[in-house]
């Protein structure tokens, strides 16, 4: 399970838990509670992004030649892009499989 | 140099944040909080004051006005009353959260229902928990004073936390007083520029406000929380610093007339004004009566507290709000959680009085202090007592 480093004391939180660094949330993984995972079937796939425009996570990425991939540190699993992929070419399957 | 000049309380706390050169206020207007910010829309419209006037849409809307303009490092101010409060809450925990030196005019006024627009504590004690510090003044030139005081301390780098001083609403903000107004230099000796730690600030970009998630929001629940308590330090610095300007120190509990005090008055407030008149009167009678006032609320000055009631055998506590189904008002329900530990504690007896404007007299205090005096010898049936309230 991806874990964040957030175990910091109350003394070190800078004043109004104020972040300083731009894009620092990056280093928290938020795909840790994801259950489903989306497959891409690139036999199927015309590579035209809305999977990566409707990604509410910017979880799904472009790959190489066009094609796109899931980023799993972020994808929480909410079949989006299966939903709106045109040619059915993405597929979600149970985590534990 | 200052002047003493008759002039309505709510118009001196108006002028008090003119002095204090504001850069922004946004604000509803809300009787009996209106004329404050009335005078301050035109002081700002006619010229006297350099600041952004943001006539917003609710309450809710001023508060969240507030927290950017302070964000940005603004010197801000609001004002509100009752269900104007209320309608601000959900953002009143915000502010400290994110260690914001907004400050806060409240006219004390009875929340609804039924309708009331008059004077009691029932809109800021249902704020009791926002993390706030709070004050409350007795009579014009504290409101002046206190709005000096509250930007003083709010700002102050070891605390930056908003502040709200609390005046009760017509029988203070409506009436005219004799108050000593500063003048801007003397008040610029007391109140020097806000110098924000962190700000909105496109050349050096942070955010601000964010999620807590469950790792972190128990330790910034603490961070702010040790901040609130320590603010007490400053806060009776500003104090006495103020005093050793202007002449008039103030502290967080004040006493009267408790020396040899069997039974001690505890009130907040303008009242208190009324209890001291009922104090005189019973003590020439040769009744062994004292009165102890709060004008620190929050943080609770408890060591201050315990010092200025030590050796009274009761406490007759007036409140003035109510809390339906608990155990006692709240201003007695923090002194008995104070108390519990002391050996030796006294008393504690609790009476609701002053409920939705409803006036509190010498008699009253009379009473409740004669009350306690008999409750002391056989303890009463009930926890708190209704003074005033028609059975029949
Ligand atoms: S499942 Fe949801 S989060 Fe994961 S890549 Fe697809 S759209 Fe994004
Ligand atoms: S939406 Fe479907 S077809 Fe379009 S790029 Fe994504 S996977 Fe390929």
């Amino acid at each position: 399970m991806a874990k964040i480093d957030a175990i910091m004391g109350w003394k070190e939180l800078d004043l109004g838990c104020v972040i300083r660094q731009p894009g620092s949330s990056r280093a928290f993984k938020t795909g840790d509670w994801r259950s489903q995972r989306p497959i891409v079937d690139r036999e199927k796939c015309n590579k035209c992004g809305l999977c990566w425009i409707y990604c509410p996570d910017l979880a799904m990425v472009p790959a190489e030649e066009g094609y796109y991939k899931v980023n799993l540190d972020y994808c929480k699993g909410c079949g989006i892009c299966a939903k709106e992929c045109p040619k059915d070419a993405i597929t979600m399957v149970l985590e534990e499989d | 140099m200052a002047k003493r000049i008759g002039m309505e309380v709510s118009i001196a706390a108006s002028e008090a944040v003119k002095l204090a050169d504001v850069d922004l206020i946004a604000a509803y207007p809300i009787t009996p909080q209106t004329h404050i910010v009335e005078h301050l829309a035109e002081v700002v419209a006619d010229g006297e004051l350099d600041a952004a006037f943001v006539p917003v849409e609710s309450e809710h809307s001023a508060m969240s006005c507030c927290i950017g303009s302070s964000a940005a490092g603004a010197r801000t101010f609001t004002a509100s009353s009752a269900q104007g409060l209320a309608l601000m809450h959900e953002i009143l925990f915000i502010a400290p959260a994110m260690r914001l030196p907004i400050v806060m005019v409240v006219a004390n006024r009875s929340l609804s229902g039924p309708i009331s627009i008059w004077n009691d504590h029932s809109d800021i004690m249902a704020e009791q928990d926002i993390a706030w510090i709070q004050t409350f003044a007795e009579n014009g030139q504290e409101v002046f004073d206190l709005v000096l005081h509250a930007f003083r301390v709010a700002e102050d780098s070891k605390v930056l936390l908003p502040v709200i001083v609390n005046l009760d609403g017509f029988t203070l903000s409506h009436v005219i007083e004799p108050i000593e107004i500063l003048d801007k230099a003397e008040v610029d000796k007391y109140l020097p520029p806000y110098k924000p730690k962190v700000r909105l600030d496109p050349r050096k970009p942070v955010s601000m406000g964010l999620v807590g998630i469950p790792e972190i929001y128990t330790e910034a629940k603490k961070a702010t929380n040790e901040a609130l308590i320590n603010s007490k330090k400053v806060v009776l610095k500003a104090w006495k610093e103020f005093g050793d300007l202007f002449g008039r120190y103030y502290n967080p509990v004040e006493s009267y007339k408790t020396e040899g005090a069997e039974v001690i008055l505890i009130t907040m407030g303008s009242i208190s004004e009324t209890a001291m008149t009922a104090i005189d009167k019973m003590r020439e009678k040769g009744l062994p009566v004292g009165l102890v006032r709060f004008r620190l609320w929050k943080p609770f000055p408890s060591t201050e507290f315990k010092k200025a009631i030590a050796g009274a055998q009761t406490l007759a506590v007036v409140d003035r709000a109510l809390s339906p189904g608990g155990a006692c008002g709240p201003v007695a329900e923090e002194i008995k959680a104070a108390l519990y530990a002391e050996r030796g504690r006294p008393k504690v007896f609790n009476f609701i009085a002053g409920l939705g404007g409803r006036d509190v007299t010498v008699e009253n205090f009379e009473e409740i202090v004669s009350k306690a005096f008999t409750y002391a010898k056989k303890r009463p049936k009930q926890l708190y007592e209704m003074i005033g309230v028609r059975e029949i």
